[in-house]
């Protein structure tokens, strides 16, 4: 039997589902309403996230949000340097993001190099309005000069952990746990 | 999953998978060069040198477009206006230009093997773009994801290819490419243009094109090139076109939802009537657009960094 890594539960499902509605309403306040609103979510669990965000903002608003799904990949920094290509999965924007609020969902913020990503792929598509983050999951230890505008649970994390979002469409049930790095 | 050993020299050698590999990349940079800013910056700072040595048009532009909207910087060479004019030989060619720190090279060639000698005589990954009658693997690449796209599977598809096998490269890494999926191909032609033992490669061989037509999805018709003639592999154009030409009656012959395909350039009226190369199921003009997300694909895949054994032979990056 393959030794099964030790996850620390951080988030339970019932507390999973509080915070995205949380999120919904802190999007709402912010922005005085919904109107020009886009969520835009990153593959592959923030495109799950953003889905959430835009059902429980129309049960809040009434209001279905256009919603984009966005592949980072050839937006990434490190392609000349991996041994074998990620794969690159489809982005799917059918919508003008030009003069948009373009909210950009993903579920961990760590580094911070996935949503500069993100960002140069969104004004590739236009010029938006404003862009603003929201992630499930802070743990720290950017590199890059980023922040979230809306954040589920701030997570102090040592740089050597792991953070592991599970979702009940992606891996049959809601979660957030820390992985420890396996002792040699 | 990538492309192994750095290079895409023919579709031969490819597994399976790696053919899948390069189908569903090519599906996301398809949507790339539908978007209005049709560019990503994965390939900043990698540049591409296209070094052609035969005319070409369409396979010339596809690479050139597939490295400009992966913001690579290309090059396009032509031995017409270069020093090979002075007898500058391929290899010294290559790494004159290899000298200027160049990463890739996309080489059309009139000798069989040419691509396979460059990765030999230089340290760039090499993609094939037509190497005499050897293969032509991006051309059978997108003639692939054309029919994969339009049917969404390959397995199974019945896959006639008609005209001069003997000389295609087309056809060549079309066969390799569709065997290797599952689909079943069938060729005619000419005895006088088929291949020496090309029935080994596991594909029908007709010389009856109604024969050969019947229940078939998938029409891929190639050029019939007009100095064959002269060197005695058919008597006329005229007889060509009447006994292999590809017209509206002969269509009826086909399965229902068939597609018609072309690898270009056209002799209009001699391999196709013009009313076949210009109908709906005619997707000659969607393989052209097809051909620079396959291309894209195939560059993208290829700059994964090539992995570096240590003394216990473990692989890192």
């Amino acid at each position: 039997m393959s030794e099964e890594k030790k996850l620390i539960e951080v988030m339970d499902a019932p507390s999973f589902s509080r915070t995205v509605t949380r999120i919904a309403h802190e999007i709402i306040e912010r922005n005085k309403g919904v109107d020009d609103m886009a969520v835009i979510g990153i593959r592959t669990r923030g495109a799950i996230l953003a889905e959430r965000l835009v059902s429980a903002i129309e049960k809040i608003e009434n209001i279905s949000l256009p919603l984009g799904l966005l592949d980072i990949t050839l937006y990434r920094d490190d392609v000349h340097t991996r041994l074998e290509q990620p794969v690159v999965q489809k982005t799917e924007i059918i919508f003008r993001v030009s003069n948009k609020v373009v909210i950009l969902v993903d579920d961990v913020l760590f580094t911070g190099r996935t949503a500069r990503a993100a960002l140069d792929a969104i004004i590739d598509f236009g010029r938006p309005k404003c862009i603003q983050l929201a992630v499930l999951i802070d743990r720290g230890h950017r590199e890059l000069p980023i922040r979230a505008d809306y954040v589920g649970k701030n997570i102090p994390t040592s740089f050597s952990e792991r953070v592991v979002v599970k979702m009940e469409e992606q891996d049959g049930a809601d979660g957030v746990y820390i992985e420890k790095p396996t002792e040699e | 999953m990538g492309i192994r050993g750095g290079h895409l020299l023919d579709l031969e050698s490819l597994t399976a998978e790696e053919i899948i590999s390069i189908l569903d990349a090519a599906r996301s940079f398809r949507e790339v060069i539908d978007r209005d800013i049709k560019k990503v910056p994965t390939l900043r700072g990698i540049t591409v040198v296209n070094l052609f040595y035969e005319p070409s048009t369409r396979t010339r532009i596809s690479f050139e477009l597939a490295e400009k909207r992966l913001s690579a910087d290309s090059l396009s060479f032509s031995s017409v206006t270069s020093s090979v004019q002075k007898g500058e030989s391929l290899k010294d060619t290559i790494q004159n230009i290899e000298a200027m720190r160049t990463d890739m090279v996309v080489l059309r060639h009139s000798s069989p093997g040419a691509a396979n000698f460059l990765t030999r005589c230089c340290d760039s990954k090499v993609i094939n773009a037509g190497d005499g009658a050897h293969e032509h693997p991006t051309q059978g690449l997108l003639d692939i994801f054309t029919m994969r796209e339009r049917y969404g599977r390959v397995k199974d598809l019945r896959v006639l290819i008609v005209g001069d096998i003997k000389h295609s490269r087309v056809a060549r890494s079309n066969i390799w490419g569709l065997k290797k999926l599952g689909a079943q191909v069938a060729i005619c032609g000419p005895s006088t243009l088929l291949p020496y033992e090309i029935e080994k490669t596991g594909v029908e061989v007709f010389s009856n094109l109604d024969k050969a037509l019947e229940g078939v999805d998938v029409v891929n018709i190639l050029r019939i090139q007009r100095e064959r003639q002269d060197a005695g592999y058919f008597p006329t154009l005229r007889e060509y076109t009447l006994l292999y030409g590809i017209d509206a009656t002969r269509l009826k012959r086909l399965n229902p939802g068939f597609t018609i395909m072309h690898p270009g350039p056209m002799n209009r009226g001699v391999e196709i009537t013009v009313d076949v190369a210009e109908s709906s199921d005619s997707v000659i003009l969607e393989q052209v657009t097809n051909g620079v997300a396959v291309r894209m694909a195939v560059l993208y895949l290829l700059m994964a960094k090539e992995p570096i054994a240590d003394k216990e032979g473990v692989l890192t990056p």
